[in-house]
């Protein structure tokens, strides 16, 4: 196959969505229906493959849409940022479905075809987002996103799915119309235009506090980034099943958000302006109290996927500070860790997800032992945790390193302290889980052995793994942690490109 | 024949109305007011060509010259309104004859063809003529069968709804007719053109003054604007479906056409907003609306209730473009006259489906409807997110405009209370949305089937120009913006 590079740019957005006929299509056939998701999966990976090498081979793509307004087009253009999101998002989109098929039939969920279309739905708004070449394309993208997601969040049909879908449909899109869509106006009228250039968009002599205002705006806006006040609609959307939580609310959903966040302030804004705006300052110190309130909270989490939600949304803090600190080092450890994060903690997930489905258990304190029965998944666990943590050998050690480098170069001491700190509280957080899993009888709180006393000595010790495919999965993604650690070169030199720029 | 459009415009429709009688077969009368209503559809579409290339078309009715005769005065801004009328209630038609089967008597079918086209008649002569008595002649054409044809139903509260809006209503013609009638006092005449010109001489009497207050509260009273809107929830819910979906996306938007026509052009701008405060009055009464009969419409059981309070505050969005006044704001104002006629007349059309299917639109009876009416629950649900105003539908390009001309003007604050008022839109579309896709349906909810394709048609029709319309924006924008501009010239 030949295709042209602006061609598959825009197939990469039109085959999920042509998927979602198929599957809806197809939807009585169960294998049939897998068959089509995993092979656009394919396509995608192909597309968007193919896409890094033409972008690394020093090309220029974009495609024109439509002109739905004067000045406001519906374009795209890929920039390296854009391209590693995009190559995350479509990997792991082929990860998540084959774990996904294992689970949802272990778990007899229904409605799987509704679960399967929104998804591919969901993925084709991703690439449209990642690929975006203006604001205006961007905010389009990022609205289909959030519809297209609330109907796997409500997936269950329970009341309390209700209530988290309406929280999470609530806030994201309160936020995105209230300040995102008046944002995204106010730059339109100061600015001129909504095009993504390298420096930003401003001029230079431009009202330092209206700009500032349309950073805070943009900050609130871009609620998917989770950054508190607005976060609550992450843990909300744990009660979608775990394939959801795991690829959405690890990695596309909250993703998006910071991506957004890192195009608004490197394309929008432009680093040398950002680092002057007098709401700069506040926006970083919301962000560190996001990080570390939420590594609070999620230390009282009992419920897993509770506690990795809100280990997330501290994680998304990170790249939003790293955004903020308007230096390179900043940008580089920023974008490293969305990728970083994002195969660390749908690890974490898969595993959560996989202990749910075979030992049939949610909270933590549950867990204790459960390393014997299910060593693999907990092993990947640990390792997984890890690169949450950010240490050796795994991916996140390299993000963080950038990070807290970025946070001295711009003499922020209290950021720094407060990354740190975060950090041992990941560990206190993260750690105990398999530690205890692994070894149920050395604990540190002996009341809590005494209360589930006989529970904890293991009646049978045969192993019972989570179904192969989603084994695999688990398998795939934390070997992908490893490998980042070992040879991070090529995403170094996709994320140091973002900054240069290539023309 | 061309020359003529003008004038037949109006009274093709009007001629037709009495020959239904004629015809008596009620699928014949159908089809025949059907075919009439395309025509003047098709007259529109060849009149907004011809003003938008070759500028103001004037007619002189009789012949008799226009001061003293009645002239037909088709420039951008009505022809703009000529298009949406006679556009919506074509596709509303089609849908008529399947939708009256089981909400109107049989025998009083002819009757609702009739009075259709009269109150047809009645809007587009309101808004093709350029003489201020015609103005209220047409009004009341419109109104008396506008409120017959509320009450043609079987549904009797329907009866006291039109009661209501028959007060209300001739209050509020009442009004217009006497603030003409002191217009005329005062100037001797009754053509608009020549009442732009003879006005401003007299313009700081006290005469002039009490003319225009009773002219813009009559009308006020006819656009339902807050707090003059009581009279419109009842009379849109217990209306026939179809007398429903052709109001709300017609009668209204008649009513702003006016506003616009008597504050522009007859009184003219520096009048109308400079002498008197109507700049911040109608903004607050604007925002006021739309944060109080948005909340109203969460509270609403009645579906069709719902979607009335939500039309009155969509009023409200136009009044607050309108009260602007820039050319943005005017822009903002008619685009959305244009679309939300699109969104409202496919609800409406949409819940008259439901209402042909289960036979009431009470909350209650769309538990599991997403399964059961997939198409039609799905039409509610595009046109509810043109409501609130998500990108590529039409409501997120009105919503662009209106925030674009208010932030041009530095009202930062009214533009966050715009959309936080369609957030209140969220809401109340997501009860519905809630109800029909992740309940299963109650005990007592008799299983149906999808509705007819009678019905499906114009639906979708407007739904999928609700998405056309909200991408390729060049027609709606082009003759929005060309008619906020002309309007703007006429009056430096």
């Amino acid at each position: 196959m030949n295709l042209s590079l602006t061609l598959m740019l825009q197939l990469a957005i039109i085959v999920p969505m042509i998927a979602t006929l198929a599957i809806i299509a197809t939807g009585h056939k169960p294998n049939l229906r897998e068959g089509v998701t995993i092979s656009t999966c394919l396509i995608l990976i192909y597309l968007v493959v193919s896409l890094y090498h033409g972008l690394s081979s020093g090309e220029t793509i974009s495609a024109f849409w439509w002109e739905l307004l004067p000045g406001l087009t519906i374009s795209f253009a890929i920039e390296p940022l854009g391209m590693l999101f995009a190559l995350i998002a479509s990997f792991l989109w082929l990860v998540t479905s084959c774990y996904a098929i294992g689970y949802m039939r272990k778990h007899q969920e229904k409605n799987q075809t509704r679960f399967y279309s929104c998804f591919a739905i969901s993925m084709g708004a991703l690439m449209g987002l990642a690929f975006s070449a203006n604001l205006f394309t961007l905010f389009i993208f990022y609205e289909i996103l959030t519809l297209s997601t609330y109907p796997l969040v409500t997936h269950a049909g329970t009341e309390k799915a209700k209530k988290g879908g309406r929280i999470y449909l609530g806030i994201l899109l309160t936020t995105s119309i209230l300040f995102f869509l008046l944002a995204i106006v106010g730059t339109w009228l100061v600015a001129g235009t909504l095009d993504f250039k390298l420096g930003g968009i401003f001029a230079e002599d431009v009202n330092k506090v209206i700009a500032g205002i349309l950073l805070l705006l943009f900050v609130f806006g871009v609620g998917k980034a989770a950054i508190m006040p607005f976060h609550r609609w992450l843990p909300a959307a744990m009660v979608a099943p775990t394939p959801v939580s795991a690829f959405l609310h690890a990695v596309a959903v909250v993703k998006a958000g910071v991506f957004t966040m890192l195009k608004v302030s490197i394309y929008i804004f432009g680093l040398d302006l950002l680092a002057i705006l007098p709401t700069t300052q506040f926006l970083l110190y919301l962000a560190g109290i996001s990080v570390l309130l939420a590594s609070l909270i999620a230390m009282r989490q009992d419920n897993l996927k509770a506690r990795l939600a809100y280990s997330t949304i501290s994680q998304l803090g990170y790249i939003t500070i790293g955004a903020l600190l308007a230096t390179s080092s900043g940008v580089i450890g920023s974008s490293m860790h969305i990728a970083m994060h994002a195969f660390g903690k749908i690890t974490l997930f898969f595993c959560a997800g996989a202990i749910l489905v075979t030992l049939h258990k949610s909270k933590i304190s549950e867990m204790r032992g459960i390393g014997r029965q299910m060593p693999i998944t907990m092993l990947a666990f640990f390792i997984a945790s890890l690169s949450i943590i950010g240490v050796p050998p795994t991916g996140g050690t390299w993000s963080k390193w950038f990070l807290l480098t970025g946070t001295i170069e711009r003499d922020q001491f209290v950021l720094m302290i407060i990354l740190m700190l975060s950090s041992l509280l990941n560990i206190a957080y993260l750690l105990p889980i398999s530690f205890h899993a692994f070894f149920p009888n050395i604990s540190s709180n002996n009341k809590l052995t005494k209360r589930l006393g006989g529970d904890i000595i293991f009646a049978r010790d045969q192993i019972t793994e989570a179904p192969l495919p989603s084994l695999a999965a688990i398998v795939v993604t934390t070997i992908a942690c490893l490998v980042l650690f070992i040879y991070p070169q090529p995403l170094f030199e996709l994320v140091s490109t973002i900054l240069t720029g290539r023309e | 024949m061309i020359a003529h459009f003008p004038i037949l415009q109006v009274i093709i429709p009007l001629m037709a109305a009495p020959i239904c009688l004629i015809l008596k077969r009620p699928k014949l009368v159908w089809l025949f007011a059907l075919i009439v209503s395309g025509l003047a559809f098709s007259i529109s579409i060849l009149l907004l060509q011809q003003v938008m290339t070759s500028g103001v078309i004037s007619y002189e009715l009789g012949g008799w010259q226009a001061p003293w005769g009645i002239e037909y005065r088709i420039d951008k801004l009505n022809a703009f309104v000529l298009l949406i009328i006679t556009a919506i209630s074509t596709i509303v038609l089609f849908a008529a004859q399947t939708s009256i089967e089981k909400e109107i008597p049989k025998n009083k079918h002819t009757y609702f063809y009739v009075l259709f086209l009269l109150s047809l008649t009645g809007m587009l002569g309101i808004v093709a003529t350029g003489d201020a008595f015609n103005v209220f002649v047409f009004l009341e054409i419109s109104s008396l069968s506008a409120y017959a044809l509320i009450a043609i139903g079987k549904d009797k509260r329907a009866l006291w709804a039109s009661y209501q809006y028959l007060i209300m209503g001739t209050i509020g013609a009442t009004f217009i007719l006497i603030g003409i009638g002191l217009m005329y006092q005062m100037t001797g005449t009754l053509n608009m053109q020549d009442l732009s010109q003879r006005l401003p001489e007299v313009a700081q009497t006290r005469t002039v003054f009490t003319a225009f207050a009773f002219v813009i509260v009559g009308i006020c009273l006819k656009l339902a604007l807050f707090p003059l809107h009581l009279w419109l929830p009842n009379a849109y819910a217990y209306a026939p479906s179809i007398v429903t979906a052709f109001f709300a996306a017609t009668a209204t938007k008649v009513a702003i056409y006016l506003l616009i026509r008597f504050t522009f052009s007859v009184f003219g701008l520096s009048f109308s907003f400079t002498t008197i405060p109507l700049q911040t009055l109608f903004m607050a009464l604007g925002l006021l609306g739309i944060f109080i009969a948005s909340t109203s419409a969460i509270y609403q059981n009645n579906i069709k209730h719902l979607f009335a309070y939500s039309s009155i505050a969509q009023i409200g969005y136009m009044i607050v473009g309108f009260s602007l006044t820039t050319v943005a704001g005017l822009t903002a104002t008619l685009l959305h006259l244009f679309n939300h006629a699109l969104m409202k007349s496919g609800i409406f059309l949409a819940l008259a489906a439901v209402m042909y299917r289960i036979g009431n639109v009470q909350l209650n009876s769309f538990y599991g409807l997403g399964k059961q009416m997939p198409l039609t629950m799905a039409a509610i649900v595009i046109g509810g997110l043109s409501l609130i105003g998500v990108p590529l539908t039409v409501g997120f390009i009105s919503k662009w405009y209106l925030l674009v001309a208010l932030l041009e003007q530095g009202w930062w604050p009214v533009a966050v209370l715009i959309l936080l008022g369609s957030l209140i839109a969220v809401i109340y579309i997501w009860r519905i949305v809630e109800v029909a896709y992740f309940k299963e349906p109650l005990l007592n909810n008799k299983p149906v089937k999808e509705a007819p394709l009678y019905f499906l048609i114009p639906i979708w029709t407007l739904i999928i120009a609700n998405i056309y319309f909200g991408i390729d924006t060049r027609l709606s924008v082009q003759v929005a913006e060309a008619a906020a501009m002309s309007l703007f010239e006429v009056t430096p």
